[in-house]
């Protein structure tokens, strides 16, 4: 029997969306107050969803206590209290929260190999939220 | 093809069990979980059906008939129930998110009438909820 699991975790982060393939006008006409100079921050919820078969002795997908701990060491720690521009994954892509799913989800598919990682979805705020599954 | 949620609460306690393991066993899979003396939480469920509007009705299902098998399938057998000792599917499996979701879709499917189930989902809390979409 397969089941799909998804925990939330929050983290708190800052950027700003700004590229330098762009010319200043243009940065501000697409980003908007988001390219503001000195960045802003946002309270990140993420959702993380495995899946796989529910193992018949335990009733479980996959340990959650390993889950929550590949989350912490992976990301939570990566980009918690952070300012995503100044971090080594986005040294060539803007920190947009699209991206930043992409990443988390990459970043977990490398380390978390208990369950079938699905999908990735990332609240910017309570109107904004992004999601990753992989590419097709 | 319309998609129809409906969602319903109910509290119920449990405990993660198995005989086949050791005690030590039983508290290293399962953690706090493996407490006997059981515990408790408030479950959300929401449950999703599709199918095609009836275009006499509007309706993809009749939600009084919906609301009446949630009533009477899930909310009647588990609202206020100890999971282990009271939910006869809970006799040998462990009450675990991944079958209880798997649980109540059984329960559901062979009830609904007009409509086809599409989803279960269950929250055991607001951060960690489980999917089931049948056995394919």
């Amino acid at each position: 029997m397969k089941a799909h699991l998804t925990r939330r975790y929050v983290f708190s982060a800052s950027h700003r969306l700004h590229s330098d393939e762009l010319s200043e006008a243009e940065n501000r006409e697409v980003y908007g107050k988001c390219n503001n100079p000195y960045g802003h921050g946002h309270n990140y919820a993420l959702e993380v969803t495995v899946s796989g078969q529910v193992d018949a002795r335990t009733g479980m997908v996959c340990n959650l206590v390993e889950l929550d701990e590949a989350v912490r060491r992976e990301v939570l720690e990566r980009f918690d209290h952070e300012n995503l521009n100044q971090r080594v994954e986005f040294a060539a892509a803007v920190p947009t929260t699209e991206k930043l799913s992409e990443v988390i989800f990459q970043i977990l598919k490398q380390n978390f190999k208990a369950a079938h990682l699905e999908n990735v979805r990332l609240e910017e705020t309570l109107r904004n939220s992004f999601e990753y599954s992989g590419d097709a | 093809m319309v998609y129809l949620t409906r969602k319903c609460e109910f509290s119920a306690s449990h405990y993660y069990h198995n005989p086949e393991f050791s005690d030590e066993e039983n508290r290293r899979i399962f953690g706090k979980c493996a407490n006997i003396n059981g515990h408790g939480h408030n479950y959300t469920l929401e449950v999703t059906v599709k199918g095609e509007v009836d275009p006499k009705t509007g309706f993809v299902v009749d939600l009084k008939d919906l609301k009446e098998i949630l009533n009477r399938e899930v909310l009647d057998a588990m609202d206020h129930r100890h999971l282990n000792k009271e939910v006869p599917e809970f006799k040998d499996r462990i009450p675990t998110t991944e079958n209880l979701a798997i649980a109540i879709w059984n329960r559901l499917e062979r009830k609904l009438k007009v409509a086809r189930l599409h989803r279960v989902r269950v929250y055991e809390m607001p951060d960690l909820f489980v999917d089931f979409y049948g056995e394919s």
